[in-house]
């Protein structure tokens, strides 16, 4: 295994006062290259955990490190324009187009307009997503898959080494979601990016992480490779692992194979 | 003679670049005061709500007060800064017309502008927020390129609406020296001369939507990224405040100004005598509908040259004198008090308009009044109606201690309808002015004040400090002083109580000097 890129060591959060405890005593490496995900309930921390790393919330105790820095030594918004996020549902400034969107970190970075110009041409390609035609358009005038690759494109504009992803297919539809999933896993792939992605679907996690953390209640409760944690012990994870299973024996059951009836 | 047709309309066309453009520069200064002070508050407040509170509470509080109101709020509050002003750092300033009339109108463009733009940076999704803060903007470069563009929409939306506030409203500072399309009102109203009413408010009305449709084109420039509806606001309103401060600018400075207070009898005398200076080859205008308390002030600071005033008035109010004396030691002892403040009494015109208390002749005769001692008996069963100032007069107040005066109600009216509604019935006893000219035309009577509640109120000329030594305007108004009796004043204030071409002040002081001039 490559050495970590992200780091989290016995870090906890709460809110409120104490009152609620969001992360608690969290430890976690991800590797470079590799694809983690983030498994867990509403109200796990799982989406705490993802926004202590680019401090969008900061921690409590405990370190991080990104990149091999300490995160709380580094400018939290320089620290962000070099780490990609694809929020929930796009979370496209409506106001602006696909390209001013895509743009934007660039443009942040002062980079020269013609160089933005030309990487949001390659990132609408890499999107697999038309430059003539989508260009131009504001985001209300896109489908939510559309919405969401444009997101895609948008975090990976200043080639960011590492990725997080907050719930990034949820809203989607089965069709879309799995288009979707495969691309991103190909771009992980190709780009060579460290990803961390949240969601709250087993099945998700199994077919596109190399690796799967498990949260519940703010603490870890199991990580590693999808094999390694069907052979978990603990009550909850050894339930999520085998609901895929047992759903996926029940569709195999029902639909007849090859399309033949 | 048709109602198009009308002289009048005319001479409120030759009013209009000068009321207009003062009515403008007033507005756009007070929008943009406004602007400056409301967007960076809003700005500041949007993640602090006990600020945010604060400021919309206040903002609130401010609108229930009364546009007249505020602005004679400010007349008096910057006329003690102007003083400490002046002892502190030797350098007053203007406490009269612009820079109140600026000021009230700004804070009260203030709460639509706080309110929409605070609502409108609330009313950004959360999400879109915590976007701006993901892909890597600093607070600032979200409120500049995220917030602010978002709430574009609701923030102007606010500003039409003040906009629209400030001009309306602005009619209302001609009480205090600005001149303002409410001069056509003020006057009009006055003067009985519904022309100018009209065409006051019409071109109030016109002014308000001009600028409400160009800020909407520039909103929808800016919403839908269309930079040549923007642009083409945007110079609309720049041609129009251009097109109307250009006749302002070239107005000379050195002009005359002669102030009027806000009834008949003022505008005609204004128009005498700014007509009296231009014969004598000096330029002059006129700024009418001054409070009465303003101008006094407005002259002992020079933003006025020359009034009338009248004895009465100056000893209560001015001087805040309660004691009863002889016409002739008054005035001496006027001319002493004024001198100690610069102020120049140039002399009497010759007549008295003194408050009366006045009734149908008919109805006097029936009931066996002739003096107020008469009334008093009565007074329990009549009721009394009085201009806007009257029951809060010292006169009012001697009138009720010496004759024992209690009526059995009193209302406040606008003075050219309380003769009317005193000859129909409406009110028994009315508080007139013994030169109005409506005395004669409704068959009324002033009562006699033989126990001499009320002091004189001979009309009299002011000069300003600085126009103490001034012999070319002295030359110009001497021939006024002593000419004027009180049949020929009533008669000119009843000409121009009418409702015709005839009416118009310059018509009746015209007239007016025609018939003393040659004295």
């Amino acid at each position: 295994m490559n050495p970590p890129l992200i780091t989290y060591a016995d870090v906890s959060k709460t809110f409120d006062g104490g009152r609620v405890v969001a992360v608690d005593n969290v430890s976690l490496d991800v590797a470079e290259g590799e694809f983690l995900a983030i498994v867990g309930g509403s109200g796990s921390g799982k989406t705490t955990l993802l926004r202590l790393a680019n401090r969008l919330i900061e921690m409590d105790s405990g370190s991080i490190t990104v990149e091999g820095e300490d995160v709380r030594s580094v400018d939290p918004i320089s620290l962000r324009r070099r780490i990609g996020y694809v929020f929930q549902s796009g979370g496209l400034f409506p106001h602006l187009t696909v390209a001013g969107n895509i743009g934007i970190t660039p443009k942040l970075l002062g980079t020269p307009a013609t160089e933005i110009s030309a990487r949001v041409d390659e990132l609408l390609d890499l999107v697999r997503l038309d430059r003539a035609q989508y260009r131009d358009r504001l985001p209300h005038e896109l489908s939510g898959g559309q919405r969401q690759r444009v997101g895609v494109a948008r975090a990976l504009a200043a080639k960011p080494r590492i990725v997080l992803m907050d719930e990034p297919f949820g809203a989607l539809d089965p069709l879309t979601r799995d288009a979707l999933g495969d691309d991103f896993r190909e771009l992980h792939k190709k780009l060579g990016l460290t990803t961390v992605m949240i969601t709250h679907d087993m099945t998700e996690a199994i077919l596109l992480a190399d690796r799967i953390a498990v949260m519940g209640a703010g603490r870890l409760l199991a990580q590693g490779t999808p094999s390694k944690l069907s052979e978990s012990d603990h009550a909850y994870v050894g339930e999520l692992m085998r609901t895929p299973r047992r759903q996926a024996e029940r569709l195999g059951a029902l639909l007849p194979r090859d399309g033949a009836a | 003679m048709s109602i198009f047709t009308d002289p009048r309309w005319a001479e409120a066309w030759g009013h209009l670049p000068d009321y207009l453009g003062s009515h403008v520069r007033v507005s756009v200064a007070a929008l943009a005061l406004g602007l400056l002070v409301s967007l960076p508050l809003a700005i500041l407040s949007r993640h602090r709500p006990v600020l945010r509170g604060a400021l919309l509470g206040l903002a609130s509080i401010v609108q229930t007060v009364p546009g007249l109101a505020l602005l004679a709020l400010f007349y008096p509050l910057l006329l003690a800064l102007a003083a400490l002003s002046l002892s502190w750092f030797g350098a007053g300033f203007s406490a009269f017309g612009f820079l109140p009339a600026v000021l009230a109108l700004a804070l009260y463009s203030m709460l639509p502008v706080l309110r929409n733009t605070i609502t409108g940076l609330h009313g950004v999704d959360a999400a879109i927020l915590e976007a701006a803060q993901g892909v890597g903007m600093t607070p600032r470069q979200s409120l500049f390129t995220v917030e602010l563009p978002l709430a574009l929409p609701v923030m102007m939306a606010g500003i039409r609406t003040a906009a629209v506030w400030v001009i309306g409203t602005a009619t209302l500072s001609t009480p205090i020296g600005q001149t303002s399309l409410g001069n056509y009102i003020f006057a009009g109203l006055q003067t009985q001369n519904w022309v100018f009413v009209l065409f006051g408010c019409v071109a109030a009305a016109v002014l308000a939507l001009a600028v409400d449709q160009l800020l909407a084109l520039i909103e929808r420039g800016l919403h839908n990224r269309s930079r040549l509806r923007a642009a083409l606001g945007g110079i609309g309103i720049v041609a129009l405040v251009a097109a109307t401060l250009v006749p302002t600018m070239m107005r000379s400075q050195t002009s005359y100004i002669v102030g009027a207070k806000t009834f008949t009898e003022q505008y005609v005398l204004s128009a005498l005598m700014a007509q009296r200076l231009k014969a004598a080859g000096l330029s002059a205008t006129t700024r009418e509908g001054l409070g009465s308390n303003v101008i006094f002030e407005a002259l002992a600071a020079g933003d006025i040259d020359v009034y009338v005033d009248y004895s009465g008035t100056l000893w209560a109010n001015q001087f805040h004198r309660t004691d009863i004396r002889p016409r002739q030691e008054l005035v001496a002892e006027l001319t002493t008090m004024l001198a100690k403040q610069n102020i120049t009494l140039l002399g009497e015109l010759g007549f008295e308009n003194a408050y009366a208390l006045v009734m149908p002749r008919k109805r006097a005769e029936q009931l066996g009044i002739r003096t107020i001692a008469d009334l008093a008996p009565r007074a329990a069963n009549l009721s009394i109606a009085g201009d806007y100032e009257f029951f809060s007069r010292p006169e009012w107040t001697a009138l009720r201690r010496v004759y024992g005066l209690s009526f059995r109600g009193q209302r406040q009216m606008q003075p050219d309808f309380m003769y009317a509604a005193v000859a129909s019935g409406e009110v028994d006893v009315i508080a007139g002015y013994t030169s109005d000219g409506l005395i004669a035309k409704y068959d009324l009577v002033a009562l006699n004040d033989i126990r001499r509640a009320i002091p004189p109120y001979d009309a009299m000329v002011l000069l300003a400090p600085k126009r103490a030594n001034d012999e070319t305007l002295r030359k110009a108004l001497t021939p006024l002083v002593g000419k004027i009796d009180i049949a020929t004043m009533r008669e000119a204030n009843l000409r121009a109580a009418g409702n015709d071409a005839t009416s118009s002040r310059d018509a009746v002081a015209q007239w007016l000097w025609e018939k003393v001039g040659k004295k």
